[in-house]
């Protein structure tokens, strides 16, 4: 393989959403950065600020912004299983420090080090294949901030189809929004559901049994309504599948393996 | 006089737009269609992004330089025998053209496609003032007749089915037989044809819009795919254009390399079926032409725009490109925007034209999934702009107080991630103890936006940074 020695320190950006509620991702991309040779450290963190960003309130997105900075810097690579998160860090944070000749050269410095966690596999450290074993068919929904804002669309294709027992089975539209939006979805919750309503309808006429991404945001949007239409289908993050880490019920299941009712709380 | 924007609505206009089946059905031909037809419009010409590059540059090189170009056209149309008149308000735009009228005792006018003339509400204000304008554009015609506005800045009535044309058409067109046969698009295109034939014919003024005015040249430049826009400028006594100051670029040249990306990223077509370059009036040896041309050039706020964080916008062209690829367009269609302008350019120019107090939904409703600015000819940050606007709302304390307060609790744990992550260490393992028994949440306090239409998945457990330090605790 490619890439780095074992000396390659990547700080791993876990992004809050895995951090929160679904860590098997963030240890899945930490084994699959291992495997890779990398030696993965996780600083202390919260979230890289895209609420306050997006919700207009810059001060605080910037108090946020100085303080993953100063986190990570350390770090050869900081690395995030998130084309959402990422792309913050990377082509967003440069415009939070414009103005300010002190801080550029450290922004600089942390946005050319900074990647989506599957575009970093492939396109830095070289990786062609994996060691993973997934029976099923798979869809793969193109997240917006990822595609658009740092050209993730072949690679985690690439790398699923050195899974063995996976097939890809496209769906249409695969690279239309899926109406998340972070808080887009609950402050237009209508049109939010249907955006998503459509998106449901796309992965459902696409025959795979299972949904990946790679942004737990839009997994979580697609998996509830695919949950709350009755729909069958499995939804997980691309690295759970990568990582040959599927153990985990997936994304809104159940340890059993899921109910089908979509019922309140706690077993009786 | 401008038309009332519903746009503080917006909530209300969304909702009212998602449960009309009609619009439903209608909305698909644009994600469908104009999609597919701009790709592959593109795909065939392997110099389309340099194109894109070479726009961009072309409008900001004008943007920068606007006040000369702006005073060497004004020269040319004069040479030509033309007149320019700059209106700073919209009002002072509408006296332009009813000053004209009157002058010439118009009682019809006869109009092109123009989204100027939507912007300073012309039909409304002639109408009130006894001059009767005829839209003579197709979708114009057609919304025109049901007393609305435009709900797509390049298809009019993109928002109705076939089946509402024909209705409309039966109802006003009484003079034709009732039992005519109108099954047949082409049917209703010949209808409004031969209905249009006798308005262009008795018309005193004729209006149009302009995509381009040429500083070189002094020419007004219109593109369609009806003819209707030559017929209103050429019959009539005087030809009125409806323009805005960022229509303007230097040169002939520089208008045939806009011209390659706007009917590509528009229609997908590679050129309009009509491109129509007016300069000055008839002169002595011309077989047709207006006795009079007539430039009316608009700032209503836009240059104001020159030198801010939205000045970029000034650089578009309205091909409608961002709307057509945008997710939240193809739900609620033009209309709910509730103002002139929808979609992604409507939500960053509205802002700039009748305030953000008025327009702030429409920055807001955006999911910046990026893809208007991935189509757009002259690459206007379109999503940054949205965000702009945010940053405006939020300086002046117009974003709502839930918002306000929420994002505040947030922060102030986001800010100091020692707090964070005890305090969401607790609320997780809360949280996945409630939903461990089904994986998922059908209802959330607080969370409800959600809840309505999806379910929430349960946590897994203790947080992501919890395990990992105590994994590195116990390996130590």
């Amino acid at each position: 393989m490619a890439g780095p020695s074992n000396n390659t320190r990547v700080g791993l950006f876990v992004t809050c959403l895995v951090d929160l509620i679904r860590p098997s991702v963030g240890f899945a991309a930490v084994k699959l950065l291992e495997e890779a040779g990398c030696a993965v450290e996780v600083p202390r963190q919260s979230c890289c600020g895209q609420p306050a960003f997006n919700s207009g309130d810059r001060a605080t997105t910037r108090a946020i912004a100085e303080q993953v900075i100063d986190a990570f810097a350390a770090y050869d690579y900081v690395v995030a299983p998130s084309g959402s998160c990422a792309g913050m860090l990377k082509t967003h944070y440069p415009e939070l420090f414009h103005d300010d000749p002190n801080w550029m050269p450290r922004v600089d410095a942390f946005c050319a080090k900074t990647y989506e966690l599957v575009s970093f596999l492939v396109d830095v450290l070289g990786v062609s294949r994996v060691d993973a074993r997934f029976e099923g068919a798979v869809t793969y929904h193109d997240s917006c901030s990822g595609l658009r804002e740092l050209g993730v669309r072949i690679q985690p294709r690439r790398l699923l189809g050195t899974v063995q027992g996976l097939t890809i089975k496209e769906m249409q539209d695969a690279e239309t929004c899926c109406g998340f939006g972070g808080t887009f979805c609950v402050k237009y919750p209508d049109i939010s559901n249907a955006i998503v309503g459509k998106k449901a309808a796309n992965i459902a006429a696409s025959g795979a049994d299972t949904l990946l991404a790679g942004d737990l945001g839009c997994l979580m949007n697609m998996a509830g309504k695919l949950q709350r239409e009755g729909k069958p289908i499995e939804v997980r993050h691309v690295a759970e599948v990568l990582a040959g880490m599927t153990d985990e019920p997936a994304i809104g299941m159940a340890e059993s393996g899921g109910t089908e009712s979509d019922g309140m709380e706690s077993k009786p | 006089m401008t038309h009332v924007a519903t746009s503080p609505r917006f909530k209300d206009n969304a909702r009212a737009a998602l449960a009309d089946p009609n619009l439903q059905e209608s909305l698909k031909f644009v994600e469908v269609n104009f999609i597919a037809r701009r790709r592959e419009a593109a795909d065939r010409l392997p110099e389309f992004e340099a194109l894109r590059d070479a726009a961009r540059d072309i409008k900001n090189h004008t943007l920068a330089h606007l006040d000369l170009y702006l005073e060497a056209y004004e020269a040319r149309v004069t040479a030509a025998g033309g007149q320019v008149h700059y209106a700073a308000t919209a009002e002072d735009a509408r006296q332009v053209v009813l000053g004209i009228c009157r002058r010439l005792g118009a009682k019809t006018v006869t109009k092109g496609k123009s989204m100027i003339g939507e912007e300073i509400a012309i039909n409304d204000f002639l109408e009130a003032n006894s001059v009767q304008p005829i839209e003579t554009d197709l979708g114009e015609y057609i919304v025109q007749l049901r007393g609305e506005i435009p709900s797509h800045i390049i298809a009019p009535a993109v928002h109705l089915t076939k089946a509402q044309v024909e209705a409309e058409f039966r109802r006003v067109h009484t003079h034709l037989p009732a039992d005519r046969n109108l099954v047949e698009p082409t049917t209703l295109l010949t209808e409004a044809r031969g209905v249009l034939r006798e308005k262009f014919l008795a018309a005193d003024v004729g209006i149009t819009g302009a995509n381009f005015l040429v500083a070189e040249t002094g020419t007004s430049i219109i593109v369609t795919n009806e003819g209707n826009g030559d017929l209103t400028q050429t019959l009539p006594k005087a030809h009125i254009v409806l323009a805005s100051i960022e229509k303007m670029v230097p040169t002939l040249e520089d208008v045939a390399t806009l011209l390659r990306v706007l009917a590509r990223s528009a229609t997908g077509q590679d050129m309009s079926v009509y491109t129509t370059l007016s300069t000055g009036p008839r002169r002595a040896d011309d077989p047709d032409g207006p006795g009079e041309y007539h430039v009316v050039i608009l700032d209503n706020g836009r240059s104001a725009m020159v030198g801010s964080a939205f000045q970029d916008m000034l650089r578009c062209i309205r091909c409608g490109a961002c709307m057509n690829h945008c997710p939240v367009y193809h739900a609620v269609g033009g209309h709910a925007y509730g103002w002139v302008y929808p979609g992604p350019m409507g939500a960053v120019l509205t802002p700039s034209l009748i305030g953000v107090d008025k327009a702030g939904h429409l920055p807001n409703a955006s999911t910046f999934c990026g893809r208007c600015e991935e189509v757009c000819p002259v690459r206007i940050p379109l999503p940054r702009m949205m965000r702009a606007w945010r940053e405006r709302e939020f300086e002046r304390h117009l974003s709502p107080a839930t918002v306000r307060s929420g994002l505040a609790f947030w922060a102030a744990f986001a800010r100091r991630p020692r707090l964070y992550g005890a305090a969401t260490g607790i609320a997780m393992r809360l949280l996945a103890l409630i939903g461990r028994g089904k994986g998922r949440f059908s209802w959330l306090p607080l969370a409800s936006g959600w809840t309505r239409f999806r379910d929430f998945p349960s946590p897994q457990g203790a947080t992501f940074q919890q395990q990992w330090r105590a994994r590195r605790r116990s390996s130590e």
